[in-house]
């Protein structure tokens, strides 16, 4: 049955949200061009309008996850990012994997965040709700799904859309109401709590991009051109670390998922959220500078101009297809680019025009900035965030000139460097340098007032400790890579220098040192990311003189470890064993894969043994267990004297959506250091295992023999009555032997059955494919109670694994979390002091 | 002359320095020919090729051969200008290349061989090739 209701009730608020949006933008216009009497009218619309259209786009959220939740395959958003067996706590992520899902996260925080303006502003409430409206009547046509009758123009894709009318399968054409039983569910990569957190974050931090973009069009636009600052700094500081924030999640969680042993892999997607937050952040240092010395307003109206455009910019690159095969993870391209091209084109150029009309009547001072005024050091660190920026900005381009150049008849066939990470970092780096040595200097000028000798005063302390530490950390770690150094050293001196400026501050006026945490934590993120980056080593050498593989790469063979199963090897002081794979339950434990069957439906599998979890019984014989079927971990298990043994399970997913097998890494977390684990080489599950030649062996019951080394016990004949899927009647036979083989640590029961069913012999084999065992029941003799045994071998369960030592990682994930703190300490004061300014009603 | 001015001068000469290192690390879109060319003058920068697997008439790929464990492979691959090359990538074959129809090779000659770094796929567009298994 179709369920056609939920998604007409769906498509109906996405227009009236669409209608409300385009309503309540007029209205908050009339408002701000009115006269003192009309505009309260004006305003009140608007507001109505604004939560009908908010409610609207909550409704359709509702409406989309109703669809999901329910398993409505009909729909085709629901079909193609979810399933039957998706658990729960990830239906969530099935929104936000698609396009249109995501468009409409966008949307609703930005009505969020709309109420939450109407409700904190006086005099700014009509101008920037204008903005804001204006934002959601572009978002809102990108879900529309509308088409425009006698042009077939369609606008927007609307997420509500039946699978019979998106795909051109020939079933509909004979069952018009055909529904699939099942989904073809959510990537499983993005089945990770961090999928559930990162997206709504870094949505949220690109919602909130718009809040001082509108109040800087504001006031260009009500002639407001100083007032507009202090309403939309405390804003441009929340957007900033939450961006921020988010960033670094889908960072935490590469690392934690994706096996490149990074967090960073200069991917186009990741790039066009970098340059509009670096653009951001500069925006921040001139706005605050205005505050303080009055100069610097120009440049904050280019530069929160700027990151607005870069914002829809980057939506445009990641959203339109253009990037192509430059990027892995853009999303399909849903016909939009025309819509996204109005959408940014709308907003560049409108906001260039009236600042260029406007561009006379701006206040600036002619005053020059002296080498000792803070003023200018600030501005070269803004100018070195913008400079970092532009480097990104164009190689992220390089699709977008092929485009460009091919419109106009040439050729053009730029393609992206063919070692992205070093052309990116080659700049970005001595970029980095730049900054700290400016976010280490540039406090002293900002708190002091200074002349050439103070200076050498003040600066004398933190280079001496600066210099002592940087001596003792590079001797210790013999760090060569001379970039690295150098960051290395200006990030510490960043560091000290931030906390000789933090600890006075903290203690006279604790409210004002945000700019100190922010920046200690910045230098803290810039040493994790040097000392990681420069002293992550390969552990898990080779040293055994033998090739792994002689088709694989010197470097593969080099850096990487075989192991088979329950041979022990040693790496890095410590004594490697290979335990055996676990496949994952749906109620996340782990079950070894020889303690199961496997059964029909790849979800299900029935227990074999009794399955325990250190004491308890999790499973008795013949229990069905329910588990994900994409992912086997293999235990590997770690010793050496100094420490407790512990066990890493890296995992491999089987994932045709991301090329086949992914390994995902296991991480020992210490301290000073994460030991980093993945498996690079596994039997692939899809190849026919080479089995040796049979041989035959002749035993009886309570006998024992040897097979691949290993001693076997035969324990017992059982004949079988009952027996899933063959049919016994009373003349037939089946008969299972049950033999115990004693591996190095467990035990393992092989069960194979020899059957005569309709006077037919038939024999059912049974592999243990930890040992590289394959048993067959191939005779029975009656008369003597013995039987024949077919014995066939493999090579045993094997993996190749590497491990990587990555030190001092913690630095960085602790330096996200001062830099967010920082963030925190500056936006309660900046708020604070607009609150005061509104309620004095000056605002 | 202002100060303003030589700050002007060196952020104009910094973003020209930007400009000039982003083409330097620019790889090209080229073909085979252009690829050996470059290897004759001792080049051996790496380049994007873009192309397609080499199919008989009946719309089969050809010419694939895969390393003895399975940890490598080499396929024929014909470039904009129908100039067959063999290309040999030293990683296992990417579950879905042989339903791709297009693809991008990264890397440059060694020898007669053309070795590919990195292997980029276009597959079919989802929306054209799911299909969906009438199952009742």
């Amino acid at each position: 049955m179709i369920h056609t209701f939920v998604g007409d009730l769906g498509h109906l608020f996405v227009i009236v949200a669409f209608v409300t949006s385009a309503i309540s933008t007029f209205c908050f216009f009339k408002s701000s061009v009115s006269d003192e009497i009309r505009k309260k009218g004006w305003i009140v619309n608007g507001r109505i309008f604004f939560y009908v259209h908010a409610a609207s786009v909550l409704g359709v959220v509702v409406a989309l996850y109703y669809i999901i939740q329910n398993h409505y395959f009909e729909y085709h958003y629901a079909w193609s990012h979810s399933s039957l067996n998706l658990p729960a706590e990830y239906m969530i992520s099935c929104f936000w994997e698609g396009q249109e899902g995501s468009f409409l996260l966008w949307l609703f925080w930005h009505a969020l965040l709309g109420i939450v303006l109407i409700n904190t502003n006086k005099f700014w409430e009509g101008p920037v709700m204008t903005i804001f409206g204006l934002v959601q009547v572009f978002l809102a046509s990108m879900i529309l799904g509308v088409v425009i009758p006698g042009i077939e123009f369609k606008i927007g894709s609307s997420p509500f859309i039946l699978l019979r009318d998106a795909l051109d399968a020939p079933i509909f054409k004979m069952q018009p109401d055909f529904v699939p039983k099942d989904g073809t569910g959510l990537n499983p990569l993005l089945q990770n709590y961090w999928m559930v957190i990162h997206p709504p974050t870094l949505f949220l931090g690109f919602a909130t991009t718009l809040i001082p973009f509108a109040y800087c069009i504001a006031g260009l636009w009500q002639k407001k051109y100083k007032e507009w600052i202090r309403p939309a700094l405390p804003w441009a500081l929340f957007s900033a670390a939450v961006l921020g924030l988010g960033i670094l999640m889908g960072g935490y969680w590469a690392y934690e998922t994706l096996n490149f042993g990074g967090y960073w892999n200069w991917d186009p997607v990741e790039n066009a959220v970098y340059v509009p937050w670096l653009v951001l952040v500069a925006s921040i240092h001139t706005m605050i500078t205005f505050k303080n010395s009055n100069t610097a307003l120009k440049s904050s109206i280019v530069l929160v101009i700027s990151m607005f455009v870069l914002i829809l910019y980057s939506t445009f690159l990641t959203r339109s297809g253009i990037l192509g095969e430059s990027s892995v993870h853009s999303f399909t391209d849903l016909g939009l680019s025309g819509q996204l091209l109005l959408y940014l084109g709308v907003f560049t150029i409108g906001a260039i025009v009236l600042a260029y009309f406007r561009w006379k009547e701006i206040p600036s001072s002619e005053k020059e900035a002296s080498f000792y005024s803070r003023e200018f050091w600030i501005f070269i660190g803004v100018t070195t965030l913008c400079l970092m920026a532009f480097h990104v900005i164009i190689i992220t381009s390089f699709p977008v000139f092929n485009t460009i150049v091919e419109l106009f008849g040439g050729t053009s066939n730029l393609a992206p460097p063919a070692d992205q990470i070093e052309a990116y970092s080659r700049v970005q780096i001595w970029g980095a340098v730049l900054v700290a040595i400016l976010s280490g200097t540039g406090q002293f000028f900002w708190w002091k007032k200074i002349d050439s000798q103070k200076l050498k005063n003040e600066l004398l302390t933190p280079l001496i400790i600066t210099a002592l530490i940087s001596a003792v950390v590079i001797t210790s770690t013999g760090i060569t890579n001379i970039s690295y150094i150098t960051l290395l050293v200006t990030g510490l001196y960043s560091f000290i220098a931030n906390l000789k400026i933090f600890i006075p501050l903290v203690k006279s006026s604790p409210k004002l040192s945000g700019g100190a945490v922010a920046h200690i934590g910045v230098a803290m993120m810039l040493v994790g990311i040097m000392y990681s980056a420069g002293k992550s080593k390969v552990v898990s050498l080779n040293n055994t003189g033998l090739l792994i593989s002689k088709e694989a790469t010197a470097d593969f063979n080099k850096e990487n470890l075989l192991l088979f199963l329950n041979e022990p090897r040693t790496m890095a002081g410590y004594t490697l064993n290979y335990r055996g794979q676990y496949l994952e339950t749906q109620s996340s434990q782990l079950v070894r894969r020889k303690d199961v069957t496997f059964t029909g439906d790849p979800f299900t599998v029935v227990a074999r043994n009794e399955i325990l979890n250190k004491q308890d019984t999790l499973f008795t014989p013949g229990d069905t267990i329910k588990i994900f079927p994409e992912n086997t971990y293999y235990e590997v298990e770690y010793y050496n004297e100094n420490e407790r043994p512990f066990s890493l399970f890296p995992r491999a997913q089987v994932n045709p959506e991301m090329g086949g097998l992914l390994a995902s890494p296991d991480i020992r977390r210490k301290l000073t250091k994460d030991l980093y684990t993945h498996v690079s080489s596994i039997p692939n599950p899809e190849e026919e295992i080479e089995w040796s030649e049979m041989e035959e062996l002749t035993v009886s019951p309570k006998d024992t023999f040897f097979v691949n080394d290993y001693v076997a016990v035969v324990e017992d004949l059982i004949r079988i009555y009952d027996m899933e899927g063959v049919d016994l009647n009373e003349t037939d036979v089946a008969v299972k032997a049950k033999i115990r083989i004693l591996g190095e640590t467990d035990n393992y029961v092989s069960e194979p059955y020899f059957l005569i069913v309709d006077g037919k012999p038939g024999v059912i084999h049974d592999d243990i494919l930890d040992l590289g065992i394959r048993l067959t029941f191939l005779n029975i003799f009656p008369e003597t109670g013995q039987f024949l045994l077919g014995l066939r071998t493999t090579q045993k369960d094997w993996v190749v694994l590497k491990a990587m030592e990555k030190p001092m990682i913690n630095v960085l994930w602790i330096g996200t979390l001062v830099l967010m703190i920082g963030f925190g300490i500056a936006i309660y004061r900046r708020y604070t002091e607009f609150v005061k300014m509104r309620d004095k009603s000056m605002e | 002359m202002k100060k303003s001015h030589i700050f002007g001068i060196v952020v104009i000469a910094v973003a020209v320095a930007i400009l000039m290192s982003t083409a330097i690390d620019a790889s090209t879109y080229s073909t085979f020919q252009k690829a050996k060319e470059m290897a004759v003058d001792g080049n051996d920068s790496k380049i994007h090729v873009v192309g397609t697997l080499k199919k008989d008439h009946f719309g089969e790929v050809v010419g694939v051969t895969k390393g003895a464990d399975k940890l490598s492979f080499s396929f024929v691959m014909v470039d904009q200008d129908s100039l067959e090359q063999i290309v040999y990538y030293n990683e296992p074959m990417p579950t879905d290349f042989l339903r791709s129809d297009q693809v991008v090779v990264v890397g440059n000659y060694r020898e007669d061989l053309f070795v590919a770094d990195k292997i980029l796929m276009k597959c079919p567009s989802k929306y054209t090739e799911e299909t969906i298994e009438a199952q009742l």
